[in-house]
């Protein structure tokens, strides 16, 4: 088995897990449907890299992506990773999301890009100023296409699940893009068995999502199975918060700028999703382990994009970043 | 809900999590004609398994009151209908997958909407699922979709079916009713392999024994809707089916390991088993069952593991390792189902990639034997398979793989055809047998090789391939061309389309299918004269690409020259030699090249010749200067 010692996991933005036996010491009896999960993941995460050229898994710092992390160190025990990590870095996450990922690429010995879209740095893009859609459309959507095109990956991992929202229903676990890595709801290819078609045309790409079939309590639930690290914003404390049209936004740094009146205020609360902090709402919450998180979840029962601005921010949102190559 | 502290909570949790923790995943696909309540059962079994969030609840209920049917009721459907719009959009939706649970199983539903599609759609769905619910309209009984739906259920391998006979409400949750029906579709399905059909009357819309026993029915005893999904034993059967691992990715960290990644998909493995790699023969036991998570003793269907061997034997990728003891077959051809996907139809002879576990090589279909009509069963002659037409064929590989039968296992039987030209996936195939017959047509060896026999003329073959519009003046250059050939001494053959057409190909038309079989022949006798020694010219339309492709692969790299002559269409019509763009345009020559029928422009030609600006002279020494100076032919 391999197992972090306690302590480790106990340093700083990291959680302190419930300890449980691993998943796959019971092969006796059924699999569980977290097993099945699993297995289907890793198989993904298999089969596209004996088939692809230039792989990477984009690595956003958030619960998925540390589940995804953490079942493609799985997949190719005992082998390292063989492919590179990547986070397009909008200067704007959370500091402790940072130091996570610094940990996280130590710890694993990870090939870590960090890409940020040198004309977006340039401009000095600005969520506070620029507002969201702006923002999102330089740092991160045009920011991926870069990388993309500067590293010619010709597939990326990212960890979508179908359960996020009603659009995603119907995604296939490989999706195409185009050479200008757009998505072309048309020509998608049919999905059957466990046969995937990983072939493109030079310049095409790939996206691929191992989490597919995963529902957020999955996710939460394999975190805490497996003792998988994840950044301890998702947990309740103390922060300074202000309200924003209807938003509890943390004041992560001096670049906050706060409204004439406008205190920060320390309330107990956490993030169900991480990203960008002026963009990221937060939930006010006594939950600060992660069976109270999940106890919270089911009495609570708001599908967790509510905290993420993005989405209300333009009509049909989600669908249209997606067209227009956000992941 | 006040949230209790300390000790106490973490009980309640840590109980509640340990349960989840041993729950199964059962994978199932609803089936019915539109309005018969299909949206409606399963927006019924996401709300009464309680995994609606507040939020979508509440809009739920804003579009209930705006846009449902139900009178300001809830309406279930509006629950999964959100992809109308796409729809509407001309967005293909082939299957949308939605996700509950229970305490006991955690549930992935495929929903295929849309009919025109149905079969893809459906075939998709099925192909992971273990179950499948068809919905009946209690007031309309079996119709011909039903019929239709469960051969393709069946088709795909599902071997449990819940009847659902629904809209009970509306015909007073009559028992007659509901027993004529179940004694209408048990008569039928005996024709299926299905294991186990249970029927249900059910109320969708009012909850009638879908979650809860319904007191409306009191005649029923059976099992409600959840009742079955949380009991059906589908893992069972998968691991007393004989080991089997597709070889995913061999695994070398070092020099001292060498593991072979995959998925089990059928049986279990334990230490010291002895294993075969098919293709090879070769055997070994296994000395390691490798996870991140430790090593095993025993690993099951269904588990991401690494094997190792006690010794080295040859396995890569696309190896199907099985028990030594009940081995998988092994063919280049085989007999199988396949189920048309795209929209371009299948073409017999056509090189398309077949995919199975993770094997992929170059295939062609060798017969096609017939197709089903899927609302009759019947069998229907065919020369091609149309999207969503299901049809019966043989299908020759240029390489051996190892399959079962689908009938005995679903992942080991299975593949999809890519195209290799635009790599869609274009069917999906269900392998019934091997067909032995490969085994008896041995290739004959012969002494004399190609190489002596080029020698004794003093050159080297290859194939010059011109491709082009009618009337481009393919035959025109051509002809310069083998004189300027002739001249210098070499040893040629012209194969032109026209004068072919009038023997070893006057069996064949222009449709599509008859332009590739066309195209086929003339590559092979193309390939004979170079395996004969010959500078070959063919001149032929060749309009797609793949065609193309494959004749070039047919011979060595580098001996195959494609030239193609780019004259303009405007300019070939106004040529018209042999009158027939103006026969084409006026309606009497149908399938012709460029009028109403495609030409696919080459990318990768050797040579493209302007023939709107360029002389048929100047062309011919073109080509002839390019030979001498790849060395193909001494310079002039
Ligand atoms: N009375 C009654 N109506 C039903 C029942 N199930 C579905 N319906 C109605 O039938 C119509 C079509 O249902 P829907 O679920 O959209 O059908 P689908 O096309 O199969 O998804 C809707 O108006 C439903 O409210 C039922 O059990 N009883």
């Amino acid at each position: 088995m391999v197992n972090v010692p306690l302590q480790e996991q106990c340093a700083d933005g990291l959680i302190h897990p419930y300890w449980r036996p691993p998943l796959v010491n019971r092969p006796a009896s059924p699999l569980t449907h977290l097993q099945q999960l699993e297995a289907e993941s890793i198989h993904i995460f298999r089969e596209v890299v004996a088939e692809c050229r230039n792989p990477v898994l984009l690595y956003s710092i958030g619960k998925d992506s540390s589940v995804l992390l953490h079942l493609a160190r799985k997949a190719f025990y005992p082998s390292k990773l063989p492919f590179p990590v990547m986070h397009i870095d909008t200067t704007w996450k959370f500091r402790e999301m940072i130091e996570f990922r610094s940990k996280t690429a130590a710890d694993h010995e990870l090939n870590l890009i960090v890409y940020t879209n040198p004309a977006g740095l340039a401009l000095g893009i600005n969520p506070f100023i620029h507002g969201s859609a702006l923002h999102t459309q330089v740092m991160k959507t045009e920011a991926l296409k870069q990388a993309l095109t500067k590293y010619q990956f010709d597939v990326a991992f990212g960890g979508a699940r179908r359960d996020e929202e009603a659009s995603r229903a119907k995604e296939r676990i490989l999706s195409f893009r185009t050479t200008t890595h757009r998505w072309d709801p048309k020509n998608q290819r049919p999905e059957l068995w466990n046969l995937y078609n990983t072939r493109v045309q030079p310049g095409e790409s790939l996206r691929a999502f191992p989490l597919s079939n995963w529902t957020e309590l999955d996710i939460w639930h394999y975190i805490l199975l497996e003792q998988i690290p994840i950044v301890s914003l998702y947990l309740a404390k103390e922060r300074p918060v202000v309200e924003r049209n209807g938003l509890l936004l943390m004041v992560d740094d001096h670049r906050f700028p706060l409204n004439p009146g406008e205190t920060p205020q320390m309330r107990l609360v956490r993030f169900r999703t991480l990203g960008c902090y002026p963009l990221t709402g937060a939930i006010e919450s006594t939950a600060s382990t992660l069976p109270e998180v999940i106890q919270e979840m089911l009495v609570v029962r708001t599908s967790e994009r509510q905290g993420r601005l993005i989405d209300r921010d333009e009509a049909g949102s989600m669908e249209k970043k997606k067209q227009e190559g956000y992941f | 809900m006040p949230i209790p502290s300390g000790i106490l909570l973490h009980n309640i949790i840590e109980n509640y999590l340990t349960t989840q923790a041993e729950k199964s995943l059962l994978r199932f696909l609803t089936c019915g004609s539109v309005d018969d309540g299909k949206s409606t059962l399963i927006g019924r079994l996401l709300w009464d398994s309680k995994v609606l969030f507040e939020d979508q609840l509440a809009n739920l209920k804003a579009d209930s009151q705006r846009i449902g049917t139900q009178r300001g009721d809830i309406d279930f459907a509006l629950l999964v209908d959100g992809l109308q719009a796409e729809r509407e959009q001309g967005i293909t939706i082939d299957v949308a997958y939605r996700f509950f649970s229970t305490d006991k199983r955690k549930f992935i539903v495929a929903d295929t909407p849309g009919h025109e599609q149905y079969t893809r759609n459906m075939a998709t769905g099925a192909s992971t699922a273990d179950l499948a619910i068809m919905m009946i309209d209690a007031r309309k009984g079996i119709l011909t979709q039903t019929l239709r739906h469960s051969f393709l259920v069946s088709l795909l391998g599902i071997k449990h079916i819940i009847l659902a006979i629904n809209k009970m409400d509306l015909v007073n949750y009559a028992q007659s009713t509901f027993h004529a029906i179940k004694a209408d579709y048990e008569s039928f399905s005996t024709h299926l392999k299905f294991d186990q059909v249970v029927c249900i009357p059910v109320s969708a819309l009012k909850g009638d024994n879908v979650f809860n026993r319904s007191p409306q029915t009191p005649w029923y005893n059976g099992p409600t809707v959840m009742d079955h999904l949380e009991t059906v034993d589908i893992q069972r059967d998968l691991t007393r089916k004989p080991f089997r691992m597709p070889v995913q990715w061999v695994n070398r960290p070092n020099l001292d390991f060498r593991g072979f990644a995959g998925i089990i998909t059928s049986g279990t493995v334990r230490r010291g088993d002895l294993l075969v790699a098919p293709t090879s023969g070769q055997t070994g036991r296994v000395s390691r069952i490798v996870t991140f998570d430790g090593d095993l003793e025993l690993a099951m269907a269904g588990q991401a593991i690494t094997l190792t061997l006690d010794h080295d034997i040859d396995i890569s990728r696309g190896e199907l390792l099985s028990a030594a003891q009940a081995r998988p077959t092994t063919a280049d051809q085989f007999e199988a189902k396949i189920i048309w996907m795209h929209e371009d139809p299948l073409l017999p002879s056509r090189k398309y990639v077949l995919k199975t576990g993770t094997r992929t090589v170059p295939a062609h279909i060798s017969a096609l034997k017939y197709k089903i009509n899927i609302n009759t069963l019947e069998h229907l002659a065919t020369k091609t398979l149309k999207l969503n037409e299901v049809g019966i064929c043989n299908i020759s590989l240029d390489q051996a793989v190892s399959f079962d039968p689908y009938e005995e296992n679903r992942q080991t039987g299975s593949f999809i055809l890519i195209d290799p030209y635009t790599h869609a996936t274009l069917a999906a195939g269900l392998i019934d047998f091997a067909l032995r017959r490969a085994e008896n047509i041995h290739w004959q060896s012969v002494d004399i090789h190609k190489n002596a026999r080029a020698a004794l003329k003093g050159q080297h073959p290859f194939i010059l391939w011109f491709t082009g519009l009618s009337g481009a003046g393919k035959s025109t250059v051509a002809n310069l061309v083998e004189k300027k050939l002739h001249s210098l001494g070499r040893h040629t053959y012209l194969l032109d389309g026209d004068n072919v057409r009038h023997g070893l190909n006057r069996d064949l038309g222009f449709t599509d299918a008859d332009r590739v079989e066309n195209i086929r022949r003339v590559a092979e006798t193309a390939k004979l004269m170079v395996d004969a020694g010959l500078i070959v010219l063919v001149s032929f339309i060749s309009p797609f690409r793949s065609e193309r492709a494959m004749a070039r692969r047919l011979v060595e790299e580098g001996e195959f020259l494609e030239i193609f002559i780019d004259t303009p269409l405007e300019i070939c019509e106004q040529r018209d030699a042999k009158g027939l763009y103006k026969k084409a345009r006026a309606g009497q020559l149908k399938n012709f090249t460029g009028i109403d029928s495609p030409y696919e422009r080459p990318e990768d030609a050797e040579i493209t010749i302007h023939g709107a600006t360029e002389s048929a002279e100047q062309a011919a020494l073109t080509i002839v200067n390019l030979l001498a100076n790849k060395g193909l032919i001494p310079q002039a």
